[in-house]
């Protein structure tokens, strides 16, 4: 079974700052971390690869210093990671990242097989936006599962995985056909952490570095801006509110009954409300 | 590829793509009229999906258009029900793709359905709630009419010169981002629930209403539903749609210490919530979580206690009508935001405030204070 995830190196987003005056964000000394949900997704190929056999490609597209990300996953035992790196894929939006994805995962099938599952996490924490897994599936005419819990089994003689998707109202339980592409949520299987044996391994390893051409990429129209139907129009920073807190303040030691008085004197219609409850008790 | 740039485009944060000026191609030009697709699973309506009608019948008065409802479900009584409540919530008409395969969600039917009313109909707005099922499909949709899609808005606007303006948290929600689809049609956007106010619910006869086919049969489609499994804990699903939210976070110092937080939100007939880093350790399931990557709050009242107010917490509570912060650090970042702060340790103030809520809600001292 030949499995490809994609990852991607974002910037750690919880160590961000913004500028104060500028309203830009200060990159500056931020560091990259791998999208932790794409991690699961990594686990699941190699437990997947473990169980089943075969191998797993991982491929990451952004600036070449995203190679760090991809020996840290060889480090945890993939067999093969694809840098997919270019100038001309500067500011891709959702669209624009998905041409390019498809197009290296087809160039990785015609390379090294044709992939049975391509996993993606379910969202970047940088871009938040969940598009991409379902992009590239559909450029690959691939099915989606996303939002994916649970891998209950994969049978890879009928070509057929169970898994489970979490949804608002529940979870469902789908059956579809290999190949197809699978969008993992956080939190299913503990993560490997790699041996430092695997870790001296992995810094010594080959990544396979390609440009745009390299991958096939034919239209470069189709590519970075130019690409991307969504235009970034402005970047700010949330407004203050312009009424502060107002405090409460009083001699109590524990001023609980001044600050229910205040709930109760902003929101009056709350304290018939919260009564009429308390009394159904 | 011969006219490829030499040089690296702009940067892709701001001014980059500021510069494309608005040429819509001549075959997108009719389209026009706002569209909302009103989510069911299982019969029931996503709330998100009224929200949605509520903002999209702002967006198409302001461009003077028509509001649709797109429903797509299973035939029967379920599916006209939902058409008929789109009505109610303001749609000027609806189309309907009702069939038996699409009594589950399933992306491949949906994604049809979808992609073919578009095709055939050209809305100019197309809008989703930004829930599972939205975004899977939205997904979806936006690539296979490779269009622009703004995933997960918090604020929808038409612009002077009737562009749709898609205001977005990112970088985790340390700043905001409008974002534009200028020369591709439709212009897709999925909206977080609680984010936009509940529209009111008026009584109105169902109006226009278009069908359409599926167009395919069960053996088209590759993936089969096995199983359905409800969410267990049902009550979990409501902190989205809660009066009143007692939260906690990291200044409880522990798991033993939330019990506080639980025991208050008892005595108010509340949900509880918490911040990050406590479902992060364990302490409270994921499904509590409020901000910017677990629930959008709405309440009429919400009490925060130990939370710093973190902008990825913020952008998940601030539609709430009155915050209130107990934070023993007066310069904490969420008393920029709340409307009452309290400088206090919270893990004596919420028993006490517990047992002072009691005193103050029961019947029989109501009735004493009114006679
Ligand atoms: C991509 C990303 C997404 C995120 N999404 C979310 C999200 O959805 N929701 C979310 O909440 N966070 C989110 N975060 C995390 C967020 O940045 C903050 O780290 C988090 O909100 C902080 O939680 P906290 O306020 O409980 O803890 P802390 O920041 O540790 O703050 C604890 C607060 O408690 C106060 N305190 C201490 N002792 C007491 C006491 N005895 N009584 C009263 N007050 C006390 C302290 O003064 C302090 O203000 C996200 C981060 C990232 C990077």
């Amino acid at each position: 079974m030949h499995i490809v995830v994609c990852i991607k190196q974002v910037p750690d987003s919880a160590q961000i700052r913004v500028h104060p005056v500028t309203n830009t964000i200060m990159r500056q000394g931020v560091p990259t971390i791998i999208n932790p949900y794409d991690l699961f997704a990594v686990e699941e190929a190699l437990r997947l690869r473990d169980t089943h056999g075969g191998e797993v490609t991982v491929l990451t597209m952004g600036p070449p210093s995203a190679e760090d990300s991809l020996r840290r996953v060889l480090s945890f035992g993939v067999d093969r990671a694809v840098l997919l790196t270019d100038r001309f894929f500067a500011g891709s939006d959702t669209l624009a990242t998905t041409y390019a994805l498809a197009t290296a995962i087809k160039k990785i099938g015609e390379t090294f097989g044709a992939p049975d599952i391509v996993f993606t996490g379910k969202q970047t924490i940088d871009g938040d936006t969940a598009q991409v897994g379902p992009g590239i599936a559909k450029r690959l005419d691939l099915r989606q599962l996303t939002y994916i819990s649970k891998i209950d089994s994969v049978d890879t003689d009928a070509k057929e995985i169970v898994v489970e998707r979490r949804s608002e109202a529940g979870v469902q339980v789908l059956k579809s056909q290999l190949p197809v592409l699978v969008a993992m949520l956080e939190g299913t299987n503990d993560l490997r952490r790699g041996t430092l044996e695997e870790a001296i391994a992995a810094a010594r390893a080959e990544v396979v570095r390609w440009s745009a051409a390299d991958a096939g990429i034919e239209d470069m129209q189709k590519c970075g801006l130019r690409g991307s139907p969504t235009i970034v129009k402005k970047v700010f920073a949330p407004s203050a509110r312009s009424e502060k807190a107002a405090f409460i303040e009083t001699e109590d030691q524990v001023p609980a009954e001044a600050l229910i008085d205040e709930i109760f004197k902003r929101q009056p219609a709350l304290e018939d409300d919260l009564s009429a409850l308390a009394s159904g008790y | 590829m011969a006219d490829a740039p030499k040089t690296p485009p702009a940067k892709p944060q701001a001014g980059g793509r500021a510069a494309s000026k608005k040429e819509l191609p001549d075959h997108f030009k009719p389209y026009k009229h706002v569209w909302v697709f009103v989510e069911q699973e299982r019969g029931q309506v996503h709330p998100v999906s009224w929200e949605l009608l509520g903002e999209g019948r702002k967006l198409a008065d302001k461009l003077d258009v028509d509001l649709a409802a797109v429903v797509l479900g299973p035939e029967g009584a379920e599916t006209q029900h939902v058409v008929a409540e789109a009505f109610n919530y303001g749609a000027d008409l609806a189309y309907l793709v009702a069939d038996p395969l699409l009594r589950d969600y399933r992306n491949e039917p949906y994604t049809k359905a979808m992609t073919d009313l578009v095709n055939t109909y050209q809305p100019e707005i197309l809008l989703l709630g930004a829930t599972t099922l939205g975004r899977d499909l939205a997904g979806s949709v936006a690539t296979t009419l490779k269009t622009g899609l703004t995933a997960d808005s918090t604020e929808l606007d038409v612009d002077d010169d009737k562009s749709l303006a898609a205001t977005r948290p990112t970088f985790g929600g340390s700043l905001l981002c409008t974002i534009y689809t200028l020369n591709y049609r439709p212009q897709m956007a999925t909206v977080r629930p609680r984010v936009m106010p509940m529209p009111e619910r008026v009584e109105r006869p169902v109006g226009k209403v278009i069908t359409h086919p599926l167009g395919l049969v069960e053996d088209d489609i590759v993936t089969k539903v096995l199983d359905f499994l409800p969410a267990r804990d049902a009550a979990t699903s409501n902190l989205a749609y809660a009066d009143v939210v007692v939260a906690g976070g990291m200044g409880l110092g522990s798991p033993e210490n939330f019990q506080l937080v639980k025991q208050l939100a008892t005595t108010l007939g509340a949900e509880y919530g918490c911040s990050r880093p406590l479902v992060q350790k364990g302490w409270v399931p994921s499904d509590r979580q409020i901000g910017q990557t677990g629930k959008t709050i709405r309440p009429k009242l919400y009490i925060a206690a130990g939370i710093s107010g973190a902008i990825q917490h913020r952008v998940g509570v601030e539609g709430s009508d009155l915050i209130v912060a107990i934070n023993t650090d007066k310069n904490a970042p969420i008393f920029d935001f709340a409307h009452v702060g309290l400088v206090a340790d919270a893990i004596k103030l919420l028993p006490a405030l517990t047992e002072a809520f009691r005193r103050r809600l029961s019947p029989h001292n109501r009735d004493k204070l009114a006679s």
